[in-house]
């Protein structure tokens, strides 16, 4: 899913939500947490100037039409920045999966634009990124505003839904064209014998939004029953 | 002699399930878990994972109840491990899903390529040499399954076996249809090549075999004792030398060969999967090694010398 909805990343591990309670400190060496609240405060700025040019190319056009050529660079810089994320998750100073992070950051990586679909997880990811980097920059500083957090876990409710939708949407408008353009894709024969049709792995990345979609959105409720309203959840077993 | 009582409890909400009494105070967790049974039919005793703790490790079937640390009346709590199946089942699946599909794609079974193709043979030499190996692999595999390992646990969650038969099929449906593709390329440096990658091939499954056979005269039929392997007089064991799990190391060599062979990144793709759940594998079977064993020869890594 690519609005990265994986909670305690990017250094900051829900222990440290609780750490005010019990006062543990996650164990994170000074270099480690020194990079990763630089990354944090940079993807959040990064996503803030972004939100910035999206709201004033709408008050200087009056529409929407050519917002994704205008914002397509900086974009397109912060997304792939975005892999450093993966790259936090092998080396381990962040405690999520690889697998998972690598999921959702390559799911951003091939969108196509059209202009209504794209506003829609366009505004989604701004607002989504602009509070995850902020929620993670300030739990790492260990000061985190009640605000921050609250917004981190009740915006999503809407965001989410939207986000997705947006991006199916794309996907979709996106289809006719790459079919007739054969991008991204490799055909045989090669001297590698391998092939990839980038249409239908998009077709296959729409219908894995079925199964995934629900298991992200619910386990982000379950976070935020946890979190939010000190719910304790009982785990099942593997 | 003092009997013992046994109460059972579940571990997760203390609900107590079964009460026995005058239960033998050397009765193995086994006849305990037997005893389970009875009283609740659908645990049969592979799903039952008891222990002394609710969050401790589960009780092994030998251990003997008077030698665990408690009192006349025991408390053991229960878990329930889920649905299982014998790792005989899983193997044998696996195994011979793999075996049958990469035929399929060579036979050029209807449906697979155009109708143009249906049931011809392909022009190239390597396509007929990749489909001896493949099969030939995964007939070895089965063999091995029924005759040779001597497995440690009778069974595994159910849902292991649709994870592994999804990845070793799937995997097989991929290789096999570009390997026996009409437009199938033949490796840049042709017979060379062939003649090279088939060699390496053919003696990592030997040494792959060869480890099988060593690791299974360990341990005599029935038992599930654990030695520290040691290099035999056949050559291909000597890398027990330098390596705790040369099966595994030998088994990556073999795909390496495959993938040379067939120059196909699908194989390739396949090969660099099995190595990196492997070298899992391989580290945590070097970490037990090591914990149980405190003469473990120190040169040896877990899959490949000295790196790794």
């Amino acid at each position: 899913m690519a609005s990265s909805e994986e909670d305690g990343t990017n250094g900051a591990s829900e222990a440290s939500d609780e750490k005010e309670a019990t006062g543990k400190r996650r164990r994170l060496g000074f270099l480690a947490t020194a990079w990763l609240t630089f990354y944090n405060i940079a993807m959040t700025a990064g996503w803030l100037v972004l939100a910035i040019a999206m709201v004033r190319f709408y008050m200087e056009k009056g529409t929407h039409r050519g917002l994704y050529k205008s914002i397509q660079k900086t974009l397109k810089f912060f997304q792939t920045f975005a892999l450093l994320e993966v790259v936090h998750c092998l080396i381990g100073i962040v405690p999520t999966s690889v697998l998972v992070t690598g999921v959702q950051v390559s799911s951003r990586i091939f969108m196509i634009q059209n202009e209504e679909s794209v506003v829609l997880f366009l505004v989604s990811w701004t607002v989504t990124e602009i509070t995850r980097y902020s929620f993670y920059t300030f739990s790492l500083l260990d000061h985190l505003p009640h605000f921050i957090k609250w917004a981190r876990y009740n915006f999503f409710i809407i965001l989410y839904p939207v986000g997705v939708a947006g991006e199916l949407l794309t996907i979709y408008a996106a289809l006719p064209y790459v079919k007739k353009s054969g991008m991204f894709s490799v055909r045989l024969p090669n001297k590698y014998n391998v092939s990839f049709d980038y249409y239908y792995f998009l077709l296959i990345t729409m219908a894995s939004y079925i199964p995934l979609f629900p298991q992200l959105y619910f386990h982000m409720l379950r976070q935020r029953r946890k979190v939010l309203h000190g719910e304790v959840i009982v785990e099942k077993d593997d | 002699m003092k009997h013992y009582e046994v109460e059972i409890l579940d571990a997760k909400t203390r609900e107590k399930l079964c009460f026995l009494d005058k239960v033998e105070p050397q009765a193995t967790i086994a006849e305990i878990k037997n005893l389970f049974t009875k009283t609740h039919p659908q645990w049969y005793p592979a799903r039952q994972s008891l222990r002394l703790d609710p969050k401790g490790k589960s009780l092994k079937d030998e251990d003997v109840l008077q030698k665990l640390p408690v009192g006349t009346t025991a408390t053991l709590f229960f878990r329930d491990l889920g649905a299982q199946i014998s790792w005989v089942t899983v193997f044998l699946t696996e195994y011979a899903g793999p075996l049958f599909i990469y035929l399929l794609f060579y036979f050029r079974v209807p449906f697979i390529y155009g109708h143009k193709y249906d049931f011809t043979s392909s022009r190239h030499t390597v396509v007929h040499l990749a489909c001896i190996c493949h099969s030939s692999h995964y007939v070895k595999r089965l063999l091995e399954t029924l005759f040779v390992h001597r497995f440690s646990h009778g069974t595994m969650p159910l849902r292991n076996i649709f994870k592994n038969c999804t990845y070793y099929w799937g995997f097989a449906a991929w290789m096999a249809y570009y390997i026996n593709h009409p437009l199938y390329t033949p490796p840049t440096y042709g017979a060379q090549q062939v003649k090279l990658a088939l060699t390496i091939f053919v003696i990592c499954q030997l040494g792959n075999f060869s480890i099988h056979m060593a690791l299974r005269d360990l341990r005599p039929a029935g038992s599930k004792t654990r030695k520290i392997p040691y290099p035999t007089k056949n050559p291909f064991t000597w890398l027990f030398l330098l390596v705790s799990c040369p099966n595994y190391t030998y088994e990556v060599g073999s795909w390496i060969g495959f993938a040379i062979m067939t120059q196909c990144v699908p194989v390739a793709l396949f090969s660099l999967v099995g190595f990196t759940q492997m070298t899992i594998w391989a580290k945590g079977k070097h970490r037990s090694y090591l914990k149980e064993f405190r003469d473990y020869p120190p040169l040896r890594m877990p899959i490949i010398p000295f790196l790794l």
